[in-house]
């Protein structure tokens, strides 16, 4: 592991011509000069060159000890293996991992509640529509790694950055589908009663409404259009095919909730991926057609009990090593494209999950405000 | 029950009950500290949060909830829901009991009924659920036999609706009903029945004129601890319909919402709404009460 990460840290600091002295104190003996910041400073830095280089970073954030992570489910997008090689990487400091199965708003009013307290969550990884209400809750920083995340992919300020994303996908269990699942429409069909679940309520999920949204995409509908896709999910209710339970790797083992429309990684990490707690029979389809995606965000915490921890999180996260975890759960890392041209992205793993799609909807900050209005209009009335 | 005895007491001895106030406060004191800790600022700060915008001004806006036919419709529910688990909770419940007086105190049957009955009266959030949904939900154990043998996709769960919940808040209503009203029944007694046949009255006689009439207050009062407990039930129901339908769900879905944002303070209002239902039916069942205590006195 540590071996891979400092050669990942050679090319890239080859590539990314501004930061190669940094990335060269990280490998080196650490005679860069250290600083040591307060509490207040170090919730100010915004590179790891305030810290005096890596070295400092991990000093600083070696001397905090903690790393308050908060809704990362085990399962979700690798964070298992992601959590468990930081702790690895740097034994010195440990990650409190609160509420995993919370929601993106459950991390905004966690940081509102604890502000000023030693449990307060350091970093989120948060959807874009519950980030955007409250970015005065964020400080900026650019990892080391910065000029590979795409422009279009983070704040100029370094607020936030792109970090994965899924594609909202159809997993089923071949052994009660072998016919499988080729569109949409399909899923409307008499032999899928009582099969067909999503992740939660539109009106309060993002994933849940993403399903929504990728329904609409393959039926007529396009982002500022969502209607089609309500449609679509009256006729599966009607058709007696909606499930309203809330599918989980236990429902999905069993064979309670048989179709789950939901992110690549999630229906990937549930089959047979996850061994024996899995679904050895599930098998995870992406449509062909227009496909949806949606990113999520890394950002720290402006009051961040662990500032240091939180920058030397987000630097782990941005490595080449983290972003092939996250590429082999399924989801595809903000700095896939860099990575391909680095060859530092791992061959095997991209070849196994398929190429990156070279287009996907990701739908605007209005047309996710849009498309929420419509859906708490109609989308009790359609499924009720 | 207690109300009852209180005020008869009151009655008869209203020199010893003076007395005793002046330090008796003292021991309400720990209970009192905690029902404000855990109770009262807890449920203050709920509905405050219901008078502001997220920004932290004052505003009535959020009351517009109450126009927003979700809402409404959901209240519907959740109201339908606790009554039919309430009433029927309490009128199974209430049968249990009967059926208990009969049987020896000490025994084993009484014993393990008893028992049970604490047990699963706590029995609730997704481990109910999951209970549910392995024994008749959609690939539960009872429905997959059923299809089995009468062909598949014939029968399907019923759990997965509101109405469908109510038999699965059965499961911890009707223990919780036995426990509540069993000591009230215990406390009827045998003499009065013997006065009833020694006047010539029949068992129905009893019941009816004595029986029901004492037993009403503590069976109401029950009613309503059940009525209660379901509605603000919330884990089971978040399993089982993660589509909505009641309002703690909707309290759920406007605190953590990742789509529809910025509706958080609703939730304030909503909690207000449901402490509202509460008090009315409490005072009823106060009114209530008193009715029956000027029979009693």
């Amino acid at each position: 592991m540590k071996t891979r990460y400092l050669a990942g840290a050679a090319v890239l600091a080859a590539a990314a011509l501004a930061l190669t002295a940094c990335a060269g104190t990280a490998g080196g003996s650490g005679t860069g000069s250290t600083k040591t910041l307060t509490l207040a400073e170090a919730q100010k830095a915004t590179s790891v060159a305030d810290f005096g280089g890596m070295a400092g970073l991990v000093a600083a954030a070696n001397k905090e000890g903690h790393l308050n992570v908060i809704t990362l489910p085990p399962s979700w997008a690798n964070y298992g293996q992601i959590i468990q090689g930081f702790e690895k990487k740097y034994p010195g400091i440990k990650i409190n991992s609160a509420n995993p199965d919370g929601s993106s708003a459950d991390e905004v009013a966690a940081a509102k509640a604890q502000k000023g307290q030693s449990t307060a969550p350091d970093v989120f990884d948060i959807g874009t529509a519950v980030m955007n209400q409250n970015l005065d809750l964020l400080a900026p920083y650019k990892v080391q790694s910065w000029g590979d995340i795409p422009d279009e992919y983070k704040d100029a300020d370094g607020l936030w950055y792109y970090d994965y994303t899924g594609l909202m996908s159809i997993g089923y269990d071949t052994k009660k589908f072998p016919n499988g699942v080729k569109k949409i429409d399909d899923l409307l069909g008499s032999d899928f009663k009582n099969s067909v679940a999503i992740k939660g309520d539109p009106t309060a999920a993002n994933e849940a409404a993403s399903a929504v949204y990728l329904a609409a995409l393959q039926s007529g509908g396009s982002a500022d259009d969502i209607q089609p896709g309500i449609d679509f999910f009256q006729k599966l209710k009607q058709a007696g095919n909606f499930l309203s339970t809330l599918p989980t790797q236990a429902t999905v083992a069993s064979g309670e909730t048989p179709v789950v429309i939901q992110w690549s990684f999630n229906n990937v990490a549930w089959g047979p991926a996850a061994g024996s707690a899995g679904n050895p029979n599930w098998k995870t389809v992406v449509l062909p057609g227009a496909g949806l995606g949606s990113y999520y965000n890394q950002t720290i915490n402006a009051d961040a009990p662990n500032p240091a921890a939180a920058r030397l999180w987000e630097e782990y996260l941005y490595t080449p090593a983290v972003q092939n975890l996250y590429l082999a759960a399924g989801a595809y890392p903000a700095q896939l494209a860099a990575m391909e041209k680095a060859k530092t992205v791992d061959a095997a793993t991209l070849n196994k999950v398929g190429a990156a799609p070279k287009d996907f909807v990701q739908l605007t900050a209005d047309q996710a405000t849009k498309a929420a209005t419509l859906l708490s209009s109609k989308w009790a009335a359609a499924v009720g | 029950m207690t109300a009852l005895a209180s005020n008869r007491g009151a009655g008869v001895t209203p020199r010893r009950r003076g007395a005793r106030s002046g330090t008796g406060w003292i021991g309400l004191i720990p209970f009192s500290v905690y029902a404000i800790l855990f109770l009262g600022i807890p449920a203050v700060l709920a509905i405050a949060s219901g008078f502001f915008t997220s920004g932290g001004t004052f505003t009535i806006s959020n009351f517009s909830a109450f126009g927003d036919p979700v809402i409404l419709k959901d209240l519907v529910g959740s109201l339908g829901l606790s009554a039919a688990s309430a009433i029927l909770g309490a009128v199974v419940g209430a049968l249990v009991c009967y059926a208990m007086l009969g049987m020896n105190p000490d025994g084993w049957l009484r014993t393990i009924v008893d028992s049970a009955a604490s047990v699963l009266a706590q029995f609730g959030g997704v481990m109910l659920a999951f209970a549910f949904i392995a024994t008749i939900g959609n690939q539960g154990l009872l429905i997959v036999i059923l299809n089995q043998v009468f062909g598949p996709g014939t029968f399907s769960s019923p759990i997965y609706t509101v109405p469908g919940l109510t038999l699965v808040y059965l499961y911890f209503e009707i223990p919780l009903m036995v426990l509540t009203f069993m000591p009230a029944l215990e406390a009827l007694k045998p003499a009065w029945g013997e006065a009833v046949a020694t006047l010539g009255g029949s068992r129905w006689t009893y019941w009816r004129k004595v029986g029901f009439p004492i037993l009403a207050p503590a069976f109401f009062g029950c009613m309503i601890l059940l009525f209660a407990n379901s509605f603000s039930s919330f884990a089971t129901a978040a399993a089982l319909i993660s589509q909505g339908g009641i309002w703690p769900l909707d309290i759920q879905r406007a605190l953590t919402s990742e789509t529809v944002v910025g509706h958080e303070n609703e939730a304030g209002v909503i909690a207000l709404g449901m402490i509202v239902v509460m008090v009315v039916l409490m005072s009823a069942y106060g009114v209530l009460q008193r009715r029956a205590a000027r029979w009693e006195r």
